[in-house]
């Protein structure tokens, strides 16, 4: 089972011909991901690996059968590439792209509410499924096929998580870097809500940090609808408030976005909370 | 990007809305004949600028003068003043709030208001508080306007006015890429007029690239803050000692808490972020080591940052400046071999779990701190 990527998982790679797109095209193949082509407008017939580049995402799609898309295109042609993929008949589209303008972000996903197409990200390292699919940047060592989700605001710590769970022999169904962003697609309830519904996981990790309230929300809901363990961190304990930390929705403000008020609405529906990564795997070991 | 009350006003009237009649000066000789009352009013990024006396009235071109002689140059808050805004003195009967911002929950702009404006809207309850998202498909329509106005217990023409500028507020929030629009206070006057007598606004920082006009404007970030943002990297000061370079916010932080453990604390916290150039974490060396920490703590987990494009960056920065802090590395993920030869071919051993990493770094901190 896993969540949102699996052996079915035809993916088309936005921005192929860039370096970081190679690159990465290379990795996610290696992992075992089925990428059926790539997108650079201007460079359609070229080939990638070994992947055929199209010049728009509805060539690709109509030839491929693709359903999902993965975009490392710059800031500033996000917004367009991310509509085209959104307007072509994927069904998941994975932004990769960090500092995407506020409103752009509003807009691309107002865009596929409607077209009921799954946005994650952006500013995210994707999504991967061990045994089965990567579609993201994550490097591909850190992980090992299992029964624990992990769902994660942040893109290196989540690498952190991960290769600890691994190095402990603890493996993941699928681990979801949803994005350090304040406006993003797939939210932690959203992914909370795939992973108790999801037959392989039996337990879930969620990887918060400071800024916002989806911890405190995501709370709510693992009273309401999780029955499944959940253990967490929260980064950035020792943040002071005001300063941005790094993420644009990183920041303590007016009083809002603590690591004590996260922790405290997390422990309160009975979530097992870390003080650092790797502990993470010590209280899931004592667990099992 | 923070911007300055001045600079919102600026955009304010660029968009039609009210605001009082006032210029900006940098000296006190270039205050023009005061013939009217007027506000003489620091310029910094902070609030209660009024109560820490950064505001100060004039009836006379010489009265004003003096008061922005003091005012500039001196501390409000925390904050230098660099800049007097000089504004007509209102006439005011009534004090409202109105703001619009990105509300992370809903993914959409929210509309703020209230009655009781003029203080802290943290400070008013949450009864007299109207709060409405705006979906963002149809944008600000007068029915919200009616609602708006009818909560505020407004009527007639003034209320008219309300409903205007608050349409006016969302066109800026969406046109200007604003993550925050707030008027606090909104006033009216005794003639009937409505004002935007105070003006806030934020502009999303991610957008800045199709907004030139605010190149080189901003005055919240220190010199070495600066000089970071024009490198492209996350660069904050924090209170410690101990300099940490990561890539990643949430790996940042999380390096920021494994430290605290071990009783150590950052001082400046520097974010590579997703990069692939040995250039850049050069320079984000050559930074760090101008914020003078006890101790340099990198912590670098490979994947679009490769290991060894960090390892690289910092032997080139190594061999061009002399550094004489003790540096401890953890390094980990793509690439993480040839870091590590890199590495110790400069003398830096390397390790790879981050709280082992995190209790040499803060041992290292002590022995250089000579036991302070």
């Amino acid at each position: 089972m896993a969540i949102i990527v699996d052996e079915e998982t035809k993916l088309i790679v936005q921005g192929i011909t860039g370096h970081q797109g190679q690159y990465h095209t290379g990795a996610m193949k290696e992992f075992g991901t089925n990428v059926v082509g790539g997108v650079t407008p201007g460079k359609g017939g070229m080939e990638v690996l070994g992947v055929p580049v199209f010049d728009t995402m509805r060539e690709a799609v109509a030839q491929t059968g693709a359903n999902t898309s993965i975009i490392y295109v710059p800031a500033r042609f996000l917004k367009d590439a991310a509509f085209e993929a959104i307007d072509s008949g994927v069904k998941t589209v994975v932004i990769i792209t960090e500092h995407v303008p506020v409103h752009d972000a509003m807009e691309i996903l107002m865009f596929s509410q409607r077209k009921g197409v799954r946005v994650i990200g952006p500013n995210c390292p994707g999504i991967a499924s061990p045994g089965k699919a990567k579609v993201g940047i994550m490097p591909n060592a850190i992980f090992k096929e299992g029964s624990t989700g992990v769902v994660s605001r942040s893109g290196t710590l989540t690498y952190e998580i991960v290769n600890s769970l691994t190095e402990a022999g603890i493996g993941q169904s699928t681990a979801v870097g949803i994005g350090g962003d304040p406006i993003i697609g797939t939210t932690f309830i959203d992914a909370l809500r795939m992973f108790q519904d999801d037959p392989q996981t039996e337990r879930i990790v969620m990887v918060g940090e400071i800024g916002g309230t989806a911890e405190e929300e995501a709370a709510e809901f693992i009273k309401e609808y999780v029955t499944k363990p959940v253990y967490s961190y929260i980064a950035g304990r020792t943040a002071p408030p005001g300063k941005r930390m790094g993420h644009a929705g990183a920041i303590i403000a007016r009083g809002r976005g603590t690591a004590e008020s996260k922790i405290k609405a997390l422990e309160a529906v009975g979530v097992k909370v870390a003080r650092v990564p790797v502990e993470i795997a010590d209280l899931i070991k004592a667990d099992i | 990007m923070k911007l300055f009350e001045y600079m919102a006003k600026e955009i304010f009237r660029r968009h039609g809305l009210p605001v009082p009649d006032g210029y900006v000066v940098e000296s006190a000789d270039d205050i023009k004949d005061v013939k009217k009352p007027v506000v003489v009013k620091s310029q910094v990024l902070i609030g209660g600028r009024g109560k820490a006396g950064g505001i100060k009235f004039a009836d006379g071109t010489d009265e004003a003068r003096q008061h922005a002689e003091a005012l500039l140059g001196s501390d409000v808050r925390g904050y230098k003043v660099k800049h007097i805004l000089i504004e007509e003195k209102l006439d005011i009967r009534d004090e409202l709030y109105i703001s619009v911002m990105m509300d992370r929950s809903t993914r959409m702009p929210l509309l703020i208001a209230s009655a009781d404006g003029g203080v802290e809207i943290e400070s008013v309850p949450e009864d007299r508080i109207f709060k409405r998202t705006i979906d963002p498909a149809i944008g600000y329509n007068p029915y919200i306007g009616r609602e708006l106005t009818k909560s505020m217990g407004l009527s007639g023409d003034t209320a008219k006015q309300v409903s205007f500028i608050a349409g006016k507020m969302y066109e800026i929030f969406r046109t200007e890429d604003a993550e925050l629009v707030e008027i606090n206070p909104l006033v009216l006057t005794g003639e009937g007029k409505v004002m935007a007598a105070d003006g806030k606004m934020t502009i999303n920082d991610d957008s800045l690239f199709r907004h030139p006009e605010y190149k080189g404007r901003d005055e919240e970030l220190t010199p070495i803050e600066r000089k970071a943002r024009e490198k492209g990297i996350a660069f904050v000061q924090l209170d410690g000692d101990i300099g940490v370079i990561a890539n990643g916010a949430g790996l940042t932080m999380a390096t920021l808490d494994s430290l605290s453990l071990y009783g150590g604390k950052a001082g400046v916290f520097l974010d590579l972020g997703g990069t692939d150039s040995p250039e850049m974490v050069k320079s984000a060396f050559e930074l760090m080591t101008e914020a003078e920490p006890k101790v340099i703590f990198i912590n670098i987990f490979g994947g679009i940052t490769k290991s060894d494009t960090v390892a690289t960056g910092l032997k080139e920065a190594l061999a061009s400046m002399e550094v004489n802090v003790p540096i401890v590395a953890r390094i980990k993920g793509v690439n993480e071999e040839r870091a590590i030869e890199i590495l110790s071919s400069v003398g830096i051993t390397a390790v790879s779990s981050l709280a082992e990493a995190a209790e040499i770094a803060v041992r290292r901190r002590n022995e250089a701190a000579g036991g302070d």
